[in-house]
This record gives C-alpha cells, sequence and structure tokens, in this order.
C-alpha cells in the first residue's frame, strides 16, 4: 500500500502547525490526525510528519512508541480492550484475557495487542476504563461491555467472526 | 546530515593555548570565588565554569566535587555533553545556611557559626533529600555531603535500580574493565542482588550502524549517545523508544547510524551497551598496552591513544586534548591502523634487488651521496614521516644543494574534526623547509631535472611517486633510486636501495598539525623485520655526510631541531608533555 495524504488532509495539518509556536509541537495533532485517516500510523507517516515538521524521524518515532494509544499496526476489525487497573484485576480480569486469547489462538504469553493473522480481532489489556463498580470491564469497539463474564467473551468472538480483515 | 545547532562548535580551544610557544597558562582574570565544605573540609571555587560548550554558568556541585577532589560518581553526565540529569547516580546529600524568615539573616549557633538545615524531603523532614550534583548549582556557604551515610545509601539504591535489568554478563562484555557500572557496584555497590523476579528482555546485538552493535539490555539510558550524535556530530539518528522498563535506544527503523564520528558513542557509552564492531569480542582490554600517540589520517591529528598486546595494535582512542579534538576523533582516522600488520610489509634492507644489510646500505649512500655532484640528487620525502625525519632530509638536502619536496594529498573536510589536507605533518614539512607552502610544486622541476638527466641520484620516503608526478618512464633513468617506505608499490619496485620504514606507533617523533599544534607519540609496538625508524638512519646518513652533529636519542635530536628551526625557537621535546604545544605556521 502506498502512502498518500490526501491533499485536504495535509492543507488542514499545514495550517495546524502554524498554530504552535515551534512546529515540532504539532507532532502530537498530526499523528492522531494520520492515524484517523490510515487507521494507524505506519512508517511512512512517521517519515512524512518528520519531513513536514523539520524532525528527524527518530523523533517522531519516539513519540509513536510511547504512547501505546498511537498503533504502529493495523487493528483488527473488533478491538478487544481488556482493563487491568486494581478492580478490574481483583474482579479476574487477566482469566478474562486469557480467554480471548486462546479462544482467538492467540500468544497469551506475549506483552502488547495481539491482532489474529485474519485481522478480525486485536486483544490487548489497557489501564483503567473507568467503570471500577463494574468490573472486571472489556470495551469493544467503542461499547463497554461490563461484569465481563467468559459466556460475554464467546458472545463477543461469535459476533465479531466472519467479518473480514481488518479495518 | 542535518546541520548541528548554530553556536555549538564542541570543541572548545583554551585561550591561552592556542598562539603561545608555551603550556604556561597566562594570567587568569579575577575570577568571583563562592566558598563551600565539601566533606567538612572548607575550599573556594569560581563562582561560575565553562560548561559543554565552555560557556560560562553557575558552578555545579559536581564541579565543586572535583575542585575538592572528591569524586562523585555519574554515568549521564559528561564534560563535553549538555547536563541530562537522568542517572541519579550522582544524587549527593547537602546542606545549607539556614535563614530567618523574617529578617533574611543567617541562623548562627552558639559559637557564632551559621546553622545549617540537611536537605530533608518537604513532607517527611526525617528523611534526607539528595540532589544531583551534575545539575544543582553551589550556593555561598553550602555543604556537599558527598560521603555520609545518607549519600551512600542514595548510590546504593540507585545503583541496585540500574542493575534490575542488567544481564550481569561481565565475562562475555567487551567493557568490562573499563565499565562504569562494574567499578560504581564495587565502590557504592551491594555484593548481593535482591532481585528475585524475572527479568524484561530487550533486543540484543542489534546492528545499529555499520560501526556499532548494541545490547539494549545492558544499557542504562543514560543518553550520552543520543546527546553526542544529536549536539556534536549534528546528526540527530538516535532516541529513547517504547516506554518504562522496556525504554530502549534506537535509530529510527530502515535508518542507520552511520555518521563519521559514531564510534565515540562507544566511548562514551559507561556500560557494555555501544560495542564497535571491529574491537568487540577481540581483546580484554585489561591486556592493552596503552601508547600516545596521535592521528595520521590528516592535518587535524587528534591525540590518540593506542591500545596494543604483544605487538598487535587493536584499537586507537581519542585522548582528550582541547587544544585540538576535544575527547572525540572520526571513525576513518579511528579504523586506519589495520595496514600496520599488512603480511606484505618491507622488512628487508634490499641493494639492487640483494638482501643486506643497515650497515653496508648507510655505508653505501654515504659514499653515494658523499661523492655526488651538487644538483644531482633529488628528495621526496612523505609529510607523512616525523618532524624530526623531515629536518634530517632537509639538513641532508641543504648540504648536497638537494630539491625537496613533499606529496600533497587532498580529501573532503568535514566541520567538525576532517581536514581537507590528509597528511599528517605538513606543516612540520613546510617549517623544515622541505616543502614550500603549497606541497607538490617542486615535482615537476624534479620530474624534468631526471629527464633531462641532471638529477642522477632520488631519495623517496614513503610515497608512490608514479602517482606523484614522476612517471615510471622518468623514474626508469634515475641512476641511484632510493626508497624508503612501509607497503610495497611501484616505486618501491623499482629501487636500487630498498630501506624497510616504520609506522608511527613503532617509532618516537612529532608532527605538526595544520594549526600549529606540534605533538609528540610514543612507540607502541617493534617494528616489523628489519625495519628500523627512519630518523636513526637518516641521522646515521646526515652525521656521515656532516650535516649534523649526532644525538643519541630522540629526545637529543628534537631539541637540536628546534633550535635549528625558527618556529620551534624555545620548543624542547620534555615541554611538550601529551598535549603538546602551538608554534606559529
Amino acid at each position: 500500500m502506498s502512502f498518500k495524504v490526501p491533499a485536504a488532509l495535509e492543507a488542514q495539518l499545514d495550517e495546524l502547525a502554524t498554530h504552535y509556536p515551534q512546529r515540532r509541537s504539532a507532532s502530537l495533532m498530526f499523528l492522531h490526525a494520520l492515524q484517523e485517516h490510515f487507521g494507524h500510523v505506519s512508517n511512512e507517516a512517521v517519515e512524512w510528519t518528520a519531513a513536514k515538521l523539520g524532525l528527524q524521524p527518530i523523533n517522531v518515532h519516539e513519540l509513536v512508541t510511547f504512547y501505546p494509544m498511537f498503533r504502529q499496526q493495523p487493528l483488527g476489525r473488533t478491538h478487544v480492550k481488556v482493563c487491568r487497573t486494581l478492580s478490574c484485576a481483583l474482579a479476574g480480569s487477566a482469566a478474562i484475557r486469557r480467554h480471548f486469547v486462546e479462544k482467538l489462538g492467540l500468544d497469551a504469553g506475549r506483552h502488547g495487542p495481539q491482532t489474529t493473522p485474519d485481522g478480525g480481532f486485536t486483544v490487548e489489556f489497557v489501564e483503567c476504563l473507568a467503570s471500577c463498580g463494574t468490573a472486571p470491564v472489556v470495551m469493544v469497539n467503542d461499547d463497554l461491555v461490563e461484569r465481563c463474564t467468559t459466556a460475554d467473551c464467546d458472545r463477543i468472538v461469535a459476533a465479531g467472526s466472519g467479518k473480514g480483515g481488518s479495518r | 546530515m542535518p546541520e548541528p545547532v548554530a553556536s555549538s562548535h564542541p570543541i572548545t580551544i583554551d585561550p591561552t593555548m592556542s598562539n603561545a610557544v608555551t603550556n604556561a597558562p597566562a594570567a587568569p582574570p579575577p575570577v568571583e570565588k563562592v566558598r563551600v565544605k565539601v566533606d567538612g573540609r572548607e575550599i573556594e571555587v569560581p563562582k561560575t565554569m565553562p560548561d559543554w560548550q565552555g560557556k560560562m554558568q553557575p558552578t555545579t556541585m559536581l564541579q565543586a566535587c572535583k575542585i575538592a577532589g572528591v569524586e562523585v560518581p555519574h554515568y549521564c553526565y559528561h564534560h563535553k555533553l549538555p547536563v541530562a540529569g537522568n542517572c541519579r547516580m550522582c544524587l549527593v546529600e547537602f546542606s545549607t545556611p539556614m535563614m530567618d524568615p523574617a529578617t533574611r539573616k543567617p541562623v548562627l549557633n552558639e559559637d557564632g557559626s551559621p546553622k545549617m538545615a540537611r536537605s530533608v524531603l518537604p513532607y517527611e523532614p526525617q528523611t534526607p533529600r539528595g540532589a544531583i550534583a551534575c545539575a544543582t548549582p553551589i550556593s555561598p556557604g553550602m555543604e556537599i555531603h558527598a560521603a555520609s551515610p545518607a549519600t551512600k545509601q542514595m548510590r546504593e539504591a540507585v545503583l541496585e535500580s540500574l542493575l534490575i535489568n542488567h544481564p550481569l554478563d561481565c565475562p562475555i562484555c567487551d567493557q568490562a574493565g573499563e565499565c562504569k557500572l562494574q567499578e560504581y557496584s564495587v565502590q557504592h555497590g551491594q555484593a548481593a542482588s535482591r532481585f528475585v523476579e524475572p527479568k524484561v528482555h530487550k533486543p540484543k546485538a542489534v546492528d545499529l550502524g555499520p560501526r556499532i552493535m548494541l545490547d539494549d539490555e545492558r544499557c542504562i539510558l543514560c543518553t550520552r549517545c543520543v546527546r553526542f550524535t544529536r549536539d556534536v556530530a549534528g546528526d540527530d539518528a538516535l532516541g529513547i523508544v517504547n516506554r518504562g522498563s522496556y525504554n530502549t535506544i534506537a535509530s529510527a527503523p530502515g535508518r542507520s547510524f552511520d555518521n563519521n564520528y559514531t564510534l565515540n558513542t562507544v566511548d562514551l557509552c559507561p556500560v557494555g551497551a555501544l560495542t564497535s564492531k571491529d574491537f568487540r569480542f577481540k581483546m580484554r582490554v585489561w591486556f592493552l598496552k596503552e601508547t600516545p600517540s596521535v592521528c595520521t589520517s590528516c592535518a587535524t591529528g587528534c591525540s590518540v591513544t593506542v591500545g596494543s598486546r604483544e605487538g598487535i595494535v587493536h584499537r586507537y582512542e581519542p585522548r582528550e586534548n582541547d587544544a585540538v579534538n576535544g575527547p572525540w576523533m572520526c571513525d576513518s582516522g579511528r579504523l586506519n591502523y589495520r595496514w600496520i600488520h599488512r603480511p606484505d610489509r618491507l622488512g628487508k634492507v634490499l641493494l639492487r634487488g640483494a638482501e643486506s644489510d643497515w650497515t653496508s646500505a648507510i655505508a653505501e649512500l654515504a659514499a653515494l651521496l658523499g661523492s655526488a655532484p651538487k644538483g644531482s640528487v633529488a628528495f621526496v620525502a612523505s609529510s607523512r614521516q616525523t618532524t624530526e625525519e623531515l629536518w634530517l632530509v632537509s639538513r641532508i638536502a641543504r648540504k648536497l644543494g638537494a630539491l625537496t619536496d613533499t606529496v600533497a594529498r587532498e580529501g573532503e573536510p568535514d566541520r567538525l574534526l576532517v581536514s581537507a589536507d590528509k597528511n599528517p605533518n605538513s606543516q612540520g614539512a613546510r617549517l623544515t623547509g622541505v616543502s614550500f607552502t603549497e606541497a607538490g610544486v617542486t615535482i615537476p622541476e624534479i620530474a624534468r631535472g631526471i629527464d633531462e638527466g641532471r638529477i642522477r641520484t632520488l631519495v623517496v620516503l614513503g610515497e608512490d611517486v608514479t602517482k606523484a608526478g614522476i612517471s615510471s618512464e622518468t623514474l626508469a633513468r634515475v641512476g641511484n633510486l632510493v626508497v624508503s617506505d612501509i607497503l610495497p608499490n611501484a616505486t618501491t619496485a623499482a629501487a636500487h636501495v630498498l630501506l624497510p620504514g616504520c609506522a608511527h606507533v613503532e617509532k618516537r617523533g612529532t608532527f605538526i598539525n595544520g594549526k600549529g599544534r606540534i605533538q609528540r607519540f610514543g612507540k607502541a609496538i617493534e617494528p616489523r623485520g628489519d625495519a628500523r625508524a627512519e630518523w636513526e638512519w637518516l641521522q646515521e646518513l646526515a652525521v656521515a655526510l656532516g650535516a649534523v652533529e649526532p644525538s643519541r636519542s630522540i629526545e637529543g635530536l628534537f631539541n637540536r631541531m628546534a633550535s635549528d628551526v625558527p618556529a620551534l625557537a624555545g620548543v624542547e621535546w620534555a615541554r611538550l608533555g601529551d598535549l603538546g604545544v602551538t608554534v606559529p605556521v
């Protein structure tokens, strides 16, 4: 896939950069916009941002790897975020994640987000989803699943299966 | 490569050293002083001191401790890099004089001495609070407790934290023996680890660039390499990626860390994370003999330390010299030593192709040159020869009325250290009169002299003249071709008298760099085969011809030369020291 920023988006970003006394301060906003458009921040997007803002690629690469909400790979069609902060951890979030990961044939021992080979699902641990009273909670794309059980996990996997490749 | 930050030229030249034929500093301008105590001992330190760029900044606790002769352990701080303050190793406890908040006057003890307030945590006044000595300015009356129990405890804790994910693989680590983690662990650390959890694993043997290998597990994230390449080399290529315990040094994906100064990051790395591909797994550093020397790859003449063992050179490292190279050197110069050990080195004295010895060769040369008609001899000597050798050439040539010249060697300069002049001693050749300001202008005249039969004898030291304006056909017309060189070439192949020469690491002498810095270098290894230092046989020849009085040592020869060459007036071997002196050029 060749990397091409649409002219309208580029114009919007060029204008955005003028809002900052130092161009490099616009880095995060550039990356958000590019992720919004492409679904993830590719290495081409990093190089493009660096060139636009007069930076070296490493400066932008540092940012992208620091913030977990920047995605370096395309996400699965169904994005499962399992909360692992205290309440959810006590209420069994580790078992919930393990259930998802094993059901989807992913590696339970691996750190960070994982996507199924067909691009159907991405599963990851996240920090607090601000619903401690209904722990454990899971976010499936933009929907919150409260008091999540393994039965809910199975339902989510069934609902998301067969929808095809990544977003 | 992007331009380095403007006005950030990293090499600060001590103004007292630049134009004097002396190392003695000029009378210092009056400096405002501050009195502080280090471990109970009162000292006076300047209120401001030079920072990494030489700009005056408030004196830090670390600098004050150094003046007091007290070492504060540190990793990320380096006197020629911007302060980062991230390793926390230099934490020290300190006290400041108590102030009465109402009167803004110092609170005094009964004996009249100022009452001191120890630094403590604001919310926990019984717990001492450290400050990082590298980035905390001193204040009048401050006391730095560099050896207090609280300071020791802070160091222990910092070291323990730095070692949490460290692989502790010293037995296979190249840095072992010159590793700050090892040294500080012995001096300030705990004997046993309390860490029982699994360690975080990070990338190993990362191919960062053509000359650098990175082990991220050994890295303590001090960012010296990041700051060096960004702020000194002007190539913003390295950074810290990922987060928390997964932090790693990296270059951008698909980008190679390949500027001409990358190997300085290996010197800077306080641990074994950045290693030189050239040196790694070759030699334990404690076996290396260290000889102060000078790099010969260009007219900058960076001060270097040659690391050798049992006659083999294993590495060059920059040796700090603010009048020349600061603490840095370029990669191309640093790696330009392998030729010393080439198997085809010339190692035999040859008289018309037959093996001979030095005594016969010098006797024959003395007879040949002594009986040569005036003007029938010419010399082409390399500007890679030492100043003493060039002076001897010049003296012999003067005696014989011979033409002399050197061969120019030009290349691409850069804005940090690399000079366009690729000869290490062009100034030595000029000052001793072997070449004119422009090297090589006499060579066409020498070639013409040979072609017209006026010049019958050509003496060549360390150059292939067939590549420098004297063609093979012209060379074939020379009646007596005397050649001294280290490696074979077209000129050595045509020589009637062939004398094996020495690499500079095999002899002693001096070079004068492009700016007139005259530096001496030591002998690291023995010459190969029958090779002899050129100054030795040149002197024997010069004495036989009555061109100089004999000197028994390089010291004596140097001093004799210095009294003969106007630009070197007043310079003595003993006063050159390890950093050299600057002479007018």
